[in-house]
């Protein structure tokens, strides 16, 4: 019996990822500007992203599954990363973590979303979720010498694993169930079977460990203290990638795993989904650090999109995919901001900012309208396509919960454009513009704005 | 056909130009970006007119901001007869207001910023009148209404203006109130806002009723009056018109184009635009037709008695208004489109003059103080006299036609548009005295100014700068021969544009004679030549007259001189109340213990669970590992008592 | 039915383990009993090869013995793959070989970039190293 050579067509692009990742740490040895790392990594996105059409398909027995859906996610991975290599290039510098490997670990990172978002099978999962997660971790501590950031490391490493645990204890226990690992057998074969209670314990885990990687309550605890003291640019990764990888499996591993029990999953995300919004948007009002408040702002977002998933009908998966994708300009571009001025993370370092930078002041002012979701900004169409889905599907009452958080969310939002608009200037406010930084603002701020105008353009 | 979308966009792109750049980099040069633009708006507004009178309507969709399901909230055009007509008025006009300011702002410290106001005025009524659908409308009218209060305030330091920005504000919010509703209610009956499919399907609401407080009222006249009152207020109709004549505090080329293009027109506009809408219920057509006659004769009279040259003026246009109004209102929409039009150019040429003599008199409003500028200021006089004689109904010139096929129009229209077209008939008279009790008080008769010797007001009389009188030369062209595309076959014309806005406006059954039509215009030409005449012996003749007539009939004159009082009832009745309640009831009870408390309680109650709940999060690790334990026993525990 | 399986085939395993825990936790269980108890204070110090103890037991030990740990772990696992890999070549053929070669050169290039940055090195060559790549600028 010869095993024979699967088509790779389909991990591609996932191949491509992994290879050049290691090429750019062997390259970081020996090439001292930094910056042509970055750039390379750059042009290691470009051209994955022009492969990713090209690789449809399944493979490994149907372990690995490369469609439109896991398309998409790869697409919004790669803008994530793109974006972020282009706010970290000086700021890394000026962090003292200059350390090309930085670049390196990106890309593995963004190869295990890329995996998670194709796995069809639990332990290709697995595999993509350590993959990430390991990397995040080492993202998160990279400033070195700084207590802050080994400390959200650790924290977010500790607990990142317990949460690895909890994942694998629940695939131990529908693998022991169902006697496979594969996402569509389980599938067909709880279709025929039924649930029993064992299925709905292992759901139960395997929901813990996704909300952890989503940040969702009670699972988000790691976020503020993580985003935190993380150097900023790792924050604009860690809020946006692995939240959306953790979505694309959700919506594999749930739709189609657990089918059979969706009453049961659908009524703990609920839960999960209100407990989120309220200690998000609540907790982010209490907050004086602007990095905090946005973790906090950005455990509130999990929870509007995760509507998407309860909601459960296509229109309301796709609006929750449009939003992931909104989010992420939208919160990259203000963490671009956050790195552009440096003064300080602190909430009153902004004040009078608009008498000293308009145009700044002014886009941060964008950035924070859509977060609020004020028309005509690109947040408002998120939230508009995913709360009409979802009361499309019959949880009016759920988004009338969800619309009363957003417009408390308001409150700490706006206090950022108080702060901006109203307060006098106290102090000098330099600004670190570099062009990659100003390329990577002027990007999101567009992108918010016109889709935002012409939402025909992401609706498609 | 995308190149219409540069009509308004002009417009939109030298607003932004100028607000942003216009402090630091344009400063007084701002219509080097300003008038360019407008040009072309002009430019393409003459090109689809030619295209529409080819016979092409144009309406399509620019883009969609929302579609979801049956929802849709989309930017499109139409342009139509209607349309181009509308275009032809607020470019060209606003291309003239333009260029005057020049010279008329010339040396404000906000010349920039008035420039950029200009603009985005013209731009929110171009979107106004080139929608396809409500929302559009209805954006582009809130638009206006927001122009004309930084316009009007557009000297905010000083209180005058503020105040009358404000109140013209507050009055139009009022009709857009109604406005707004019968909105929701289009949207809400038949779905969507769209023009074409909103008057596709108005007619399955016919018959239908609504219960209002315990009545059954018709659907489509509830519809019909609730838009009605958003063109009240915008259109200065009884009762709401109490903000235009204090809107003159505003720069005079911006009275100019309010009152003629770009924002009272807006409500003729609407009405015109949703007449099969209006056409569909009697009550709302003759509530329109007795409102608009009502206002004209009111106005009228005010006019008659006033100092002020611009209230005047004001007052005429409310007037005029009303006529329009009266003209809708008898189904005569097309007629009322072309008085909108015509009226557009001695309107703006009435402004305009006025500001020309406003500018060499330094400032002086008052009639009475003025005499004897015709030497001074020969192009100024002419062509006021020249939009006197159109506004007064002197035949051959643009107001004798448009007037006249609205009287006509009201004759025609059975025994209450009988009535419509005796007070219309009054008001002409009316029209041509005030209009030249202007002309004679201010260009005639000797100088009532203060002299050389005092204040030297006499001495700096002088003509304006040309950039002034050239708009005024090409505003009375417009003035002769606007009427001209629409005389009556009974004069020997074809009265083209009432054909060719038939398509879109429809056009009444005409029943009476020949011989009727011969008596109508034969009173209205009398009426208008008694007014002038009278003026004439009132104020050339024997000037005494006035004030033994003022003397004898003391009481009227009182209440026409101070306007019938609206100003004070509404004081009295709305202003104080509201004041007493706003600072007894809501400052004291609503504001400072329910709003207050909610609006900072709220937030501080939320402040405070933040601030407990964030004791949760300690920092501390195990504590964090704590709570996920906790979190995942809930789920389990909840999914073990659901399992059983 | 998933219920009902039981995996016989394990029980072996099952009587290994708890034959091993009875072994161990019996024979401790046996010396404490049997042995006699006689403590002075020399015979209870920690035996240190004949010398008094120095200092607290409890020390810090330097980062780099998790360093070494962690490489070791790695090439413990690589090991063992190695194993598995070996025992069922004979089917997998070339794919196989291929696979393995391509995990090789990973761990390869993962080992490659530790000597490179001086994660071997014991002396202070890695500290230096650090602060060296800290100051150069990109």
């Amino acid at each position: 019996m010869i095993v024979p050579i699967p088509d790779l067509t389909p991990v591609t692009p996932e191949i491509i990822m992994t290879v050049s990742a290691m090429v750019l740490l062997m390259l970081e040895l020996i090439v001292k500007n930094k910056s042509i790392i970055a750039f390379l990594g750059i042009a290691t996105a470009g051209a994955v992203f022009y492969v990713i059409p090209m690789s449809y398909g399944e493979t490994f027995g149907g372990m690995f599954i490369s469609d439109e859906f896991s398309a998409y996610f790869k697409f919004i991975f790669l803008i994530n990363l793109v974006l972020t290599i282009l706010i970290s290039l000086k700021y890394i510098q000026r962090q003292k973590s200059n350390y090309g490997e930085y670049y390196s670990i990106l890309l593995f990172a963004t190869a295990g979303m890329m995996i998670m978002a194709s796995a069809g099978d639990l332990i290709v999962l697995y595999l993509g979720l350590e993959l990430m997660a390991l990397s995040t971790y080492i993202l998160a501590g990279i400033k070195r010498h700084d207590i802050k950031s080994n400390e959200a490391a650790i924290k977010y490493f500790l607990l990142g694993a317990f949460s690895s645990a909890l994942l694998l204890y629940g695939i131990s226990l529908i693998y022991g169930l169902t006697t496979t690992t594969n996402i569509y057998k389980i599938g067909e074969y709880l279709g025929e079977a039924g649930a029993s209670p064992a299925v709905l314990l292992s759901m139960a885990l395997i929901i813990a460990a996704f909300s952890f990687k989503i940040a969702a309550a009670p699972f988000h605890m790691w976020a503020p203290d993580v985003y935190q003291g993380a150097p900023t640019s790792i924050t604009a990764f860690m809020s946006v990638g692995p939240k959306a990888a953790g979505f694309a499996v959700i919506v594999r591993v749930f739709y189609v795993a657990f089918a059979e029990v969706q009453a049961d999953w659908t009524a703990i995300l609920i839960g999960i989904a209100i407990l989120t919004m309220a200690v998000g948007n609540i907790m982010a009002i209490a907050q004086t650090n602007i990095k905090r408040m946005l973790a906090y702002s950005s455990i509130a977002h999990a929870g509007y999109m995760l509507l998407g998933i309860i909601a459960g009908t296509q229109a309301a998966v796709e609006a929750m995919m449009v939003y992931i994708l909104i989010y992420a300009f939208m919160n990259i571009g203000a963490f671009a901001i956050i790195i552009l001025l440096e003064r300080g993370d602190e909430l009153k370092d902004y004040e009078g900012l608009a008498k000293a930078h308009p145009l700044i002041a002014a886009i941060m002012l964008v950035f924070m309208f859509s977060l609020i979701g004020i028309p005509p900004t690109a947040g408002f169409i998120g939230k508009f396509y995913l709360f009409k889905a979802a009361v499309d599907a019959g949880y009016t009452w759920l988004v009338v919960i969800a619309v009363i958080f957003s417009a408390i969310s308001a409150y700490y939002y706006l206090r950022v454009v108080m702060n901006m608009y109203m307060k006098e200037l106290k102090e000098e406010a330099p600004i670190y513009l570099t062009p990659s930084l100003g390329l990577a603002i002027l990007i999101t701020v567009l992108m918010v704005i016109i889709i935002g105008v012409m939402p025909s353009t992401v609706s498609g | 056909m995308d190149k219409y979308i540069l009509i308004p966009l002009l417009p939109l792109i030298a607003f932004a130009i100028n607000i942003i750049f216009g402090r630091g980099i344009i400063k007084d040069r701002a219509h080097y970006i300003a008038i360019p633009a407008v040009f072309g708006s002009f430019v393409l507004s003459v090109i689809a007119f030619a295209e529409v009178a080819g016979g092409k309507v144009i309406n399509y969709d620019i883009y969609s901001w929302i579609v979801s399901g049956d929802f849709r909230v989309s930017i499109g055009f139409l342009i139509d007869q209607l349309t181009v007509i509308m275009l032809i008025v607020v470019t060209s006009v606003s291309l003239l207001v333009h260029i005057y300011s020049v010279g008329y702002m010339h040396g404000d410290p906000g010349y920039y910023r008035f420039f950029s106001y200009l603009s985005l005025f013209t731009f929110s009524m171009l979107m106004l009148v080139m929608g396809n659908n409500l929302l559009q409308l209805y954006l582009g009218w809130e638009l206006v209404g927001l122009c004309s209060y930084l316009l009007i305030g557009f000297w905010y330091k000083k209180k005058a203006p503020a105040d009358a920005g404000k109140k013209a504000f507050i009055v139009n919010r009022v009709g857009d109130f109604g406005f707004g509703i019968g909105v929701i209610m289009i949207f809400l009956f038949l779905g969507t806002l769209n023009y074409t499919e909103i008057f596709g399907s108005i007619g399955m609401l016919t018959g239908q009723t609504i219960n209002i407080a315990g009545f059954n009222v018709d659907l489509i006249t509830v519809i019909a009056l609730l838009l009605f009152l958003g063109a009240v207020g915008k259109s200065a109709q009884i009762p709401l018109h109490v903000w235009l004549p204090d809107a003159m505090e505003g720069p005079t080329p911006v009275s100019a184009l309010i009152h003629a293009a770009t924002m009272v027109t807006a409500g003729v506009f609407m009405i015109a635009r949703f007449n099969p809408v209006f056409s569909l219920s009697e009550t709302a057509m003759w509530t329109v037709a007795i409102v608009g006659a009502v206002t004209a004769l009111f106005a009228a009279t005010i006019a008659l008695v006033q100092n002020d040259i611009k209230r005047i003026v004001a007052y005429s246009t409310v007037s005029q208004l009303g006529y329009m109004f009266l003209a809708c209102g008898v189904g005569a929409f097309g007629a009322g489109i072309f008085h909108l039009y015509t009226h557009a150019f001695f309107k703006a040429l009435l402004f305009l003059g006025a500001g020309s003599v406003m500018h060499a008199m330094a400032g002086e409003l008052n009639i009475q103080k003025m005499g004897g500028l015709k030497k001074h200021m020969p192009v100024t006089y002419w062509t006021f006299l020249i939009a006197s004689l159109s506004i007064a109904g002197i035949p051959g010139l643009a107001g004798f036609f448009s007037k006249d096929e609205i009287l006509w129009m009201a004759y025609n229209a059975g025994s209450l548009g009988k009535f419509t077209w005796i007070v219309g008939t009054a008001v002409t008279a009316l029209t041509a005295f005030y209009s030249f009790r202007i002309v004679f008080l201010t260009f005639h008769g000797k100088f009532r100014g203060t002299s050389k010797s005092d204040n030297r007001q006499e001495y700096h009389l002088h003509e304006s700068p040309k950039v002034m009188t050239m708009p005024l030369v090409v505003l009375a062209v417009g003035a002769v021969a606007a009427g001209w595309v629409g005389i009556p076959e009974l004069l020997g014309g074809g009265n083209w544009i009432g054909y060719f806005l038939e398509p879109v406006l429809g056009r009444p059954e005409i029943t009476a004679t020949y011989t009727e039509k011969w008596m109508v215009i034969s009173i209205a030409i009398v009426a208008a030549l008694a007014g002038v005449f009278m003026a004439w012996m009132f104020y050339l003749l024997k000037p005494e007259i006035p004030k033994n007539l003022a003397m004898k009939f003391k009481n009227a004159h009182t209440i026409l001189w101070n306007k019938y009082y609206v100003d004070e009832l509404y004081d009295f009745a709305i202003e104080r109340p509201t004041k007493w309640i706003a600072s007894n009831v809501l400052v004291a009870v609503t504001d400072n213990k329910i709003i207050e408390g909610v609006v900072n309680g709220l937030p501080a109650a939320i402040r405070n669970f933040g601030e407990k709940l964030r004791k949760v999060q300690t920092g501390y690790l195990q504590h964090y590992a704590m709570g996920m334990a906790i979190g995942l026993f809930v789920i389990l525990a909840l999914v073990v008592i659901a399992a059983n | 039915m998933p219920g009902t399986y039981i995996p016989s085939e394990y029980l072996p395993i099952l009587i290994a383990l708890m034959a091993a825990t009875a072994i161990v936790v019996g024979g401790l269980l046996f010396g404490s009993i049997l042995r006699p108890r006689r403590p002075y204070p020399e015979k209870l110090l920690p035996y240190e090869s004949g010398n008094p103890p120095v200092g607290e037991p409890r020390e810090r030990f330097s980062i780099k013995f998790y360093v070494i740990a962690m490489l070791f772990v790695v090439f413990d696992v690589e090991a063992a793959f190695l194993y598995s890999w070996a025992v069922a070549y004979g089917n997998i053929g070339l794919y196989g070989f291929w696979g393995m070669v391509i995990f090789i050169v990973i761990i390869f290039i993962g080992y490659a970039y530790d000597w490179k940055i001086g994660a071997l090195d014991w002396k202070d060559a890695n500290e230096d190293k650090d602060k060296d790549k800290d100051t150069k600028e990109g």
